[in-house]
C-alpha cells in the first residue's frame, strides 16, 4: 500500500510539474518568437529603430521615437492624475473610513478595474473627448494657453484624453496596492505618533513614511499598466505618428500602434517593425513590473522585521 | 526605601483622578466602575492577570482607545482638574501632555535623531535649529541613551538593539515635555539587562514626571513603584502603597495573586 | 511660547481637517466616475437594445444588424480558453502552493506575476506568430488560445493563494492517518480551497470576456454565425471596437447596446463572486 502511495505521489508531482512549467515555457516562447520575427528590422535598423523620428511604412522607414514619446507623455499624464487620487482613496479607506463604509467603496473601486478596456474607449470617445474639448481643454487653453503644453487645435482626441482614460483605468490597481501596504504598517506606529500629540494628518504622514517604498512600487506598477494599456488609448489618442509639445495633439503609443496597424501589415518588413515594437513593449513592462514587485515586497518584509 | 518617599508624598496633590469609569468594547464591558487618584511625581504600577483590563485602563488615560472603533467610555477622568472626556476636549493637546511608551518598541523608520525630533517638530516646540539639537540631546540623556548613540545620531533607529530602541521611544516621549508618562509593559519584550536599565530609568524619571506603568512582572512593580493597583476581571481590586500590597494586602484576592495561587 | 504654540496648534488642526476632507473627496470623486460610466452605459444601452439585436448578425449600415454571432463567438472562445487555461492554471497553482517553496517555485511565481502585467496585445502578437502565420488565417482557435494564455498565470496565482489558506493542521491530520500526499492534496486540501479557487476562476473568466487586444489579429472578426474554431470568429469586444470607431450614429448606438451586454455579464460575475465570498468568510 505504501508503494502505491509513493507511485501515486510521483505521478501526481510530475503532472503538476508539467503544468507549472508551462508558465516559464510561455515566457521563453514569447521572447523567442518575437525576437525571431523581428530579426529583419533588428538587423536592418539596429538601435536607430528606437531613435528614428519618421514612421512611413510605405517607404520602409521605421522610427519608433514618436510612439515611445506618446507612451511616455500619456503615461505621465495618467500618473499625475491617478497617483494623488489613489493615495487619497487609500488613505481614506485605511485611516479614516469606518469599516462598513470602507468595504463598499473598496468594492466599487475594484469594479472600475473590471470594466473592459474597450468600454473605457467607447466612453472616452463619446463622453470624455467632448468634455475635454468643450470644457477642460478650453479652460486650460484660456488660463494656461501661454504654455506650449496647452496650445494647438482642440479636438478632444489626443494625449490628454488618453492620459485621463489611462488614469481612470490604473486607479483601481494603484489604490489596491497602496491600501494593502498601508494596512501592513503596524498600528503601533500610528499610536506612537498620536501619543506624541500628532494630529490625524500628521499621523497619516508617519504611516506614509513607513509605506514609502511600497507606494513607490504601486506607482511603478500603475506605470506598467499605463504603458501596456491598449484598446482605450487606441480609441482616444488620435493615432498619429508625431511628436508635439501640446497635450491636445493626437499621438500614438507603442501599444496603440500595434492595435491599429497589425492587421494591415502585410509586408514582411512592416510586420517585423511592429513585432519589434511589441518586443520593446514586452521588455519595458516586464522590467517595470519586476521593479514594482521588488519595491512592494520590501515594505512587507521590513514591517515584518520591525514588528518582531 | 521607596515607601518612605511615598509617605513623604502622601499629602501631594493628585495628578490624575478617575471616578466611576466604565469602559466597553461594543457590548462587552472591559472596565467596571473604577475610581483612583494618581499622585503627582510618583510611579504607580498596574498589575493583574492578562485580560484584566490594566492596559485598557492605561489607554483610557490618554484617550488612545478612541482610535478603536466601537469603544465607549462612561465616567470621569480628570488630569489637572480637567475632565479629559468632556466634550470639546482637544485630544491632540491632551496626548501631547501625556507621553506613552508601548509594549513593543515602535521607532519610526527614520534616523535616531529624527525619531526624537519628531514630536518637537510637529508641535513646534523648538525656537531654532540649535535649540532642537539641545532638546534632542537632553531627551536622549534623560533616557540614558545619549552615550550609546551620540556618534551615530543619523543612523537608522532600526539598527539599535531592542533595549536601546525602547529607550529611544522613551526619549521620543520625553522630548515633547509631557507631564505624565504612561508605560504599557515597556520591558516585556526585553532581556534582563535591558529590563534593568529601563527600571532604573523609571525610578530616575519620577523626579520630573508622573509615571503609570503596566506590568505583568510583580517583581518589577515592587522594584519601581510607589503605589500598586491590582486589577482583576475589569475591576480595581486594591490600590495601596506598593510595600503594603506586596507584604500585607487588604484583599484576599490580591494576596492569592501575589503569592502565585493563580494568574 | 504658549501663544505661538496655540496659533501653530490651530493651523495644524486646520491642515488636518482639510486633508482628511480631501481624501474623502477623492473617494467620492472616483465612485462618482464609476457611477457616471455605468449609468451612461445603462441609459445609452437600454435605448438601443432589442431582442432582434441580440440575435442578428452585423449588416450593412441602415439595414439594422446585431451581435448574435459576436455573443456566440465570445462564448465559444471563452469556453475554449477556460477548458485549456483552468486545468493548467489550477494544477500549476497546486504545485506552487504544495511544492513551490524552492528556487523553481520562486522563479515561476515571479514569471507568473510579471506575465500578468504584460500587455495582452503582446499575447496576441505571440499567438499570431505561433498559430496564425503557420495556419495561414485567423481563427477562433487562435483567439481562444490567446485568452487561455492570459488566464493561466492569473488562475495559477489565485489557486496558490487559496490553497495556502488551508490550515496545515488539516494536511497533517490526513497525513497522520497514513494517506499519501497526492490523496491529501486531491481529497482534502483541494476541496477545502474549492470555493476560493472557483471564485478566482470566475474572475479570470470575467477578465478574458472583456479582452479585446489579443483577439484583434488572432480571431479577427466575422460577419456570420460561425461554429468552426478554425475560421475567423467574431467577439463582443472586437464588435464593440468596430462599431465604436465606425463613422455612423447607428453603429455607435449598437456599440452602446453591445457594451451593456458585455458590462452586464462582467458586473454580474463580479457582484456574484463578492456575494459568495462574503457569505463564506
Amino acid at each position: 500500500m505504501a508503494k502505491t502511495g509513493t507511485t501515486g505521489d510521483k505521478i501526481f508531482r510530475t503532472v503538476l510539474l508539467i503544468a507549472v512549467s508551462i508558465i516559464p515555457l510561455i515566457v521563453a516562447a514569447i521572447i523567442y518568437m518575437m525576437v525571431q520575427n523581428s530579426l529583419p528590422t533588428l538587423q536592418r535598423f539596429g538601435v536607430g529603430f528606437l531613435t528614428g523620428r519618421e514612421w512611413i511604412p510605405a517607404q520602409e522607414t521605421f522610427g519608433a521615437l514618436p510612439f515611445i514619446y506618446g507612451t511616455i507623455v500619456s503615461s505621465v499624464i495618467a500618473l499625475i492624475i491617478s497617483v494623488p487620487l489613489s493615495l487619497g482613496i487609500a488613505i481614506f479607506l485605511v485611516e479614516q473610513a469606518p469599516k462598513n463604509l470602507a468595504k463598499p467603496i473598496s468594492f466599487m473601486v475594484e469594479l472600475l478595474a473590471a470594466i473592459p478596456s474597450v468600454v473605457y474607449g467607447l466612453w472616452g470617445i463619446f463622453v470624455l473627448a467632448p468634455f475635454v474639448r468643450d470644457y477642460l481643454g478650453a479652460f486650460l487653453q484660456k488660463y494656461l494657453g501661454f504654455l506650449p503644453l496647452f496650445q494647438g487645435r482642440l479636438t478632444g482626441i489626443g494625449m490628454l484624453t488618453g492620459g485621463i482614460i489611462l488614469a481612470l483605468m490604473i486607479i483601481p490597481i494603484l489604490t489596491a496596492v497602496v491600501r494593502d501596504v498601508l494596512e501592513v504598517v503596524p498600528v503601533t506606529q500610528r499610536e506612537a505618533a498620536l501619543a506624541l500629540g500628532a494630529t490625524k494628518w500628521e499621523t497619516t504622514k508617519v504611516v506614509l513614511g513607513n509605506a514609502a517604498s511600497g507606494i513607490a512600487g504601486a506607482v511603478v506598477l500603475g506605470l506598467g499598466r499605463a504603458i501596456g494599456e491598449t484598446m482605450a488609448v487606441t480609441m482616444v489618442i488620435g493615432n498619429s505618428p508625431q511628436i508635439s509639445a501640446s497635450v491636445f495633439e493626437p499621438a500614438y503609443t507603442i501599444a496603440s500602434v500595434l492595435a491599429a496597424n497589425f492587421a494591415d501589415a502585410t509586408e514582411k518588413i512592416y510586420l517585423s517593425a511592429l513585432i519589434e515594437m511589441g518586443l520593446v513593449l514586452f521588455f519595458v513592462t516586464f522590467a517595470v513590473n519586476a521593479l514594482a514587485k521588488l519595491l512592494i515586497i520590501g515594505v512587507s518584509r521590513r514591517n515584518g522585521v520591525a514588528k518582531a | 526605601m521607596t515607601y518612605r518617599i511615598s509617605e513623604l508624598r502622601q499629602t501631594m496633590r493628585s495628578k490624575i483622578s478617575v471616578s466611576n469609569l466604565n469602559f466597553y468594547y461594543g457590548k462587552t464591558q472591559a472596565l467596571q466602575d473604577i475610581s483612583m487618584e494618581i499622585p503627582e511625581r510618583e510611579v504607580v504600577a498596574f498589575i493583574g492577570p492578562s485580560g484584566c483590563g490594566k492596559s485598557t485602563f492605561l489607554r483610557t488615560l490618554n484617550r488612545m482607545n478612541d482610535t478603536i472603533a466601537g469603544t465607549r467610555v462612561e465616567g470621569k477622568v480628570t488630569i489637572d482638574e480637567q475632565n479629559i472626556y468632556a466634550s470639546g476636549t482637544d485630544v491632540v493637546s491632551l496626548r501631547r501632555k501625556i507621553g506613552m511608551v508601548f509594549q513593543k518598541s515602535n521607532p519610526f523608520p527614520k534616523s535616531i535623531f529624527e525619531n526624537v525630533a519628531y514630536g518637537i517638530r510637529i508641535n513646534g516646540i523648538h525656537k531654532n535649529k540649535a535649540d532642537l539639537h539641545e532638546r534632542v540631546e537632553k531627551a536622549l540623556r534623560d533616557a540614558a541613551l545619549w552615550d550609546e548613540v551620540k556618534d551615530r545620531l543619523n543612523a537608522s533607529a532600526f539598527g539599535l538593539s531592542g533595549g536601546q530602541q525602547q529607550r529611544l521611544c522613551i526619549a521620543r516621549a520625553l522630548a515633547v515635555q509631557p507631564q505624565v508618562i504612561l508605560m504599557d509593559e515597556p520591558a516585556s519584550a526585553l532581556d534582563p539587562i535591558a529590563t534593568q536599565k529601563i527600571e532604573e530609568l523609571v525610578v530616575d524619571l519620577k523626579k520630573d514626571y508622573t509615571i503609570v506603568i503596566v506590568t505583568h512582572n510583580m517583581q518589577q512593580a515592587s522594584r519601581v513603584s510607589d503605589k500598586t493597583a491590582f486589577f482583576m476581571l475589569g475591576k480595581l481590586v486594591e490600590f495601596n502603597p506598593t510595600q503594603k500590597v506586596f507584604q500585607n494586602p487588604d484583599e484576599r484576592l490580591t494576596e492569592d495573586y501575589i503569592t502565585g495561587r493563580f494568574g | 511660547m504658549a501663544e505661538t504654540n496655540s496659533q501653530n496648534h490651530g493651523r495644524r488642526k486646520l491642515v488636518s481637517s482639510v486633508m482628511t476632507t480631501l481624501t474623502a473627496a477623492c473617494a467620492v470623486f472616483v465612485v462618482a466616475v464609476l457611477l457616471l460610466i455605468i449609468s451612461y452605459i445603462a441609459i445609452r444601452g437600454f435605448s438601443s437594445i432589442s431582442v432582434q439585436f441580440l440575435i442578428d448578425t452585423p449588416k450593412p449600415v441602415g439595414e439594422g444588424g446585431g451581435i448574435g454571432n459576436a455573443i456566440l463567438g465570445s462564448v465559444m472562445m471563452t469556453a475554449l480558453a477556460a477548458v485549456i487555461g483552468l486545468p493548467i492554471g489550477v494544477l500549476a497553482g497546486i504545485y506552487l502552493a504544495e511544492f513551490g517553496n524552492n528556487w523553481y517555485g520562486n522563479v515561476v511565481r515571479f514569471l507568473a506575476d510579471t506575465l500578468v502585467g504584460v500587455p495582452s496585445i503582446i499575447i496576441g502578437i505571440f499567438i499570431y506568430t505561433l498559430i496564425v502565420v503557420p495556419m495561414g488565417r485567423q481563427s477562433g482557435l487562435a483567439g481562444g488560445l490567446a485568452l487561455a494564455l492570459i488566464m493561466i498565470p492569473i488562475v495559477a496565482r489565485t489557486t496558490e493563494e487559496m490553497i495556502r489558506l488551508v490550515p496545515d493542521a488539516m494536511r497533517e491530520g490526513a497525513l497522520a492517518l497514513g494517506a499519501p500526499q497526492w490523496r491529501v492534496t486531491w481529497n482534502i486540501v483541494l476541496p477545502a480551497a474549492s470555493t476560493g479557487i472557483a471564485t478566482g476562476a470566475m474572475l479570470a473568466i470575467a477578465r478574458i470576456t472583456g479582452e479585446t487586444a489579443p483577439l484583434l489579429f488572432t480571431a479577427l472578426n466575422s460577419r456570420f454565425y460561425n461554429f468552426y474554431l478554425d475560421q475567423p470568429m467574431s467577439s463582443l469586444t472586437v464588435q464593440i471596437f468596430n462599431y465604436a470607431t465606425g463613422p455612423f450614429e447607428v453603429e455607435h448606438a449598437m456599440a452602446w447596446a453591445a457594451t451593456l451586454i458585455l458590462v452586464g455579464i462582467i458586473l454580474v460575475i463580479n457582484v456574484l463572486v463578492r456575494f459568495l465570498t462574503r457569505k463564506r468568510f
